[in-house]
């Protein structure tokens, strides 16, 4: 299991960041991914495989003052 | 017409004196409020992406303009940087607007959480511009931290009610030898106008916008009071009498002499 913006959810073994992003629908641009508190960059997600109890938070911009 | 007066903005030049926030907008409207604006800085916040399909602001944005991200929901310089280098690893710029409250009813600025983040992020190579409570000691502190401006607010967030802490504002201005730019509390043109003449050197505004019944039109009042308050202050306001009157008509030629 794995924790994404704060919801539990199941992940295959190995599965890459990149993967996970495109299997749950995530929008392609204008999103950062942060795994544990660290930032994963963009040039690492197709490498950067999620590990069983990571925290993971995927943000993007909305409207604010 | 070429407009000389510019500012700048850790290293970056801007002509327009209006900050514009983004939120609480229907998104067709907020090209619309950029353009009729004459904003060159647009607020933005981050928060949780939802995979369901949404709209992204950034499309109703137009070309050229520069993003701002804030730090809003952090309540601490922790969570601060946190947001900010996740804002910055999408790659829109360093700009940053540290914003940092723990307090749900009031939303006032933590101003000591705010300096803490201010060194952190300005060693990060960002430009940070702290939003804080008008205080004097603060804002040199933040100075020294490494910040790029600083955006004293006007009122609580939100409220439209003006420049409740003009006196401080204005200690800011003379005081602080980096631009001043009023956030928050700012309702109307005439307030906004108002905060320029007296040295500010931006205004940022949000809500007054975006609950105006026309939100473009709005948008336009501020940017002309803007340029207005900016003349003004160029100009050297004229002086006040504090008693007695003075007459603006010669003294001398009248019919019964």
């Amino acid at each position: 299991m794995i924790k994404v913006n704060g919801e539990m959810l199941e992940i295959a073994e190995g599965t890459t960041v990149a993967a996970f992003l495109k299997e749950h629908g995530y929008p392609d641009k204008m999103i950062a991914v942060e795994c544990n508190g660290a930032i994963i960059p963009r040039s690492t997600w197709e490498e950067a495989i999620l590990k069983d109890g990571d925290t993971v938070e995927v943000v993007r911009f909305v409207g604010g003052g | 017409m070429q407009n000389n007066d510019t500012w700048t903005l850790g290293g970056h030049t801007f002509t327009s004196r209006f900050i514009l926030g983004s939120g609480k907008y229907n998104l067709n409207l907020i090209r619309a409020a950029v353009e009729d604006a004459g904003a060159e800085i647009i607020t933005l916040a981050l928060r949780r992406v939802n995979t369901r399909k949404e709209e992204n602001i950034l499309d109703y944005i137009p070309e050229g303009v520069t993003l701002l991200p804030n730090t809003s929901g952090a309540r601490n310089a922790e969570e601060a940087v946190r947001l900010a280098r996740l804002a910055r690893e999408m790659g829109c710029g360093d700009f940053v607007k540290v914003e940092i409250m723990h307090d749900s009813k009031y939303l006032l600025p933590d101003n000591y959480e705010t300096i803490k983040a201010t060194e952190i992020l300005a060693k990060e190579g960002f430009i940070v511009m702290p939003y804080m409570y008008p205080d004097l000691n603060a804002a040199r502190d933040m100075v020294n931290a490494g910040a790029a401006c600083i955006m004293p607010l006007a009122s609580p967030i939100g409220s439209n009610k003006g420049l409740a802490t003009k006196e401080f504002i204005q200690i800011l201005i003379d005081e602080i030898d980096l631009p001043i730019i009023v956030d928050a509390g700012i309702g109307r043109p005439s307030q906004a106008c108002e905060a320029m003449e007296m040295g500010a050197a931006a205004i940022m505004a949000n809500t007054a916008i975006a609950t105006a019944g026309d939100i473009p039109a709005m948008a336009g009042a501020f940017k002309n009071a803007i340029a207005a308050g900016r003349a003004a202050y160029l100009s050297g306001l004229g002086r006040v009498l504090h008693r007695g009157a003075s007459a603006s008509d010669p003294l001398t030629g009248f019919l019964h002499d």
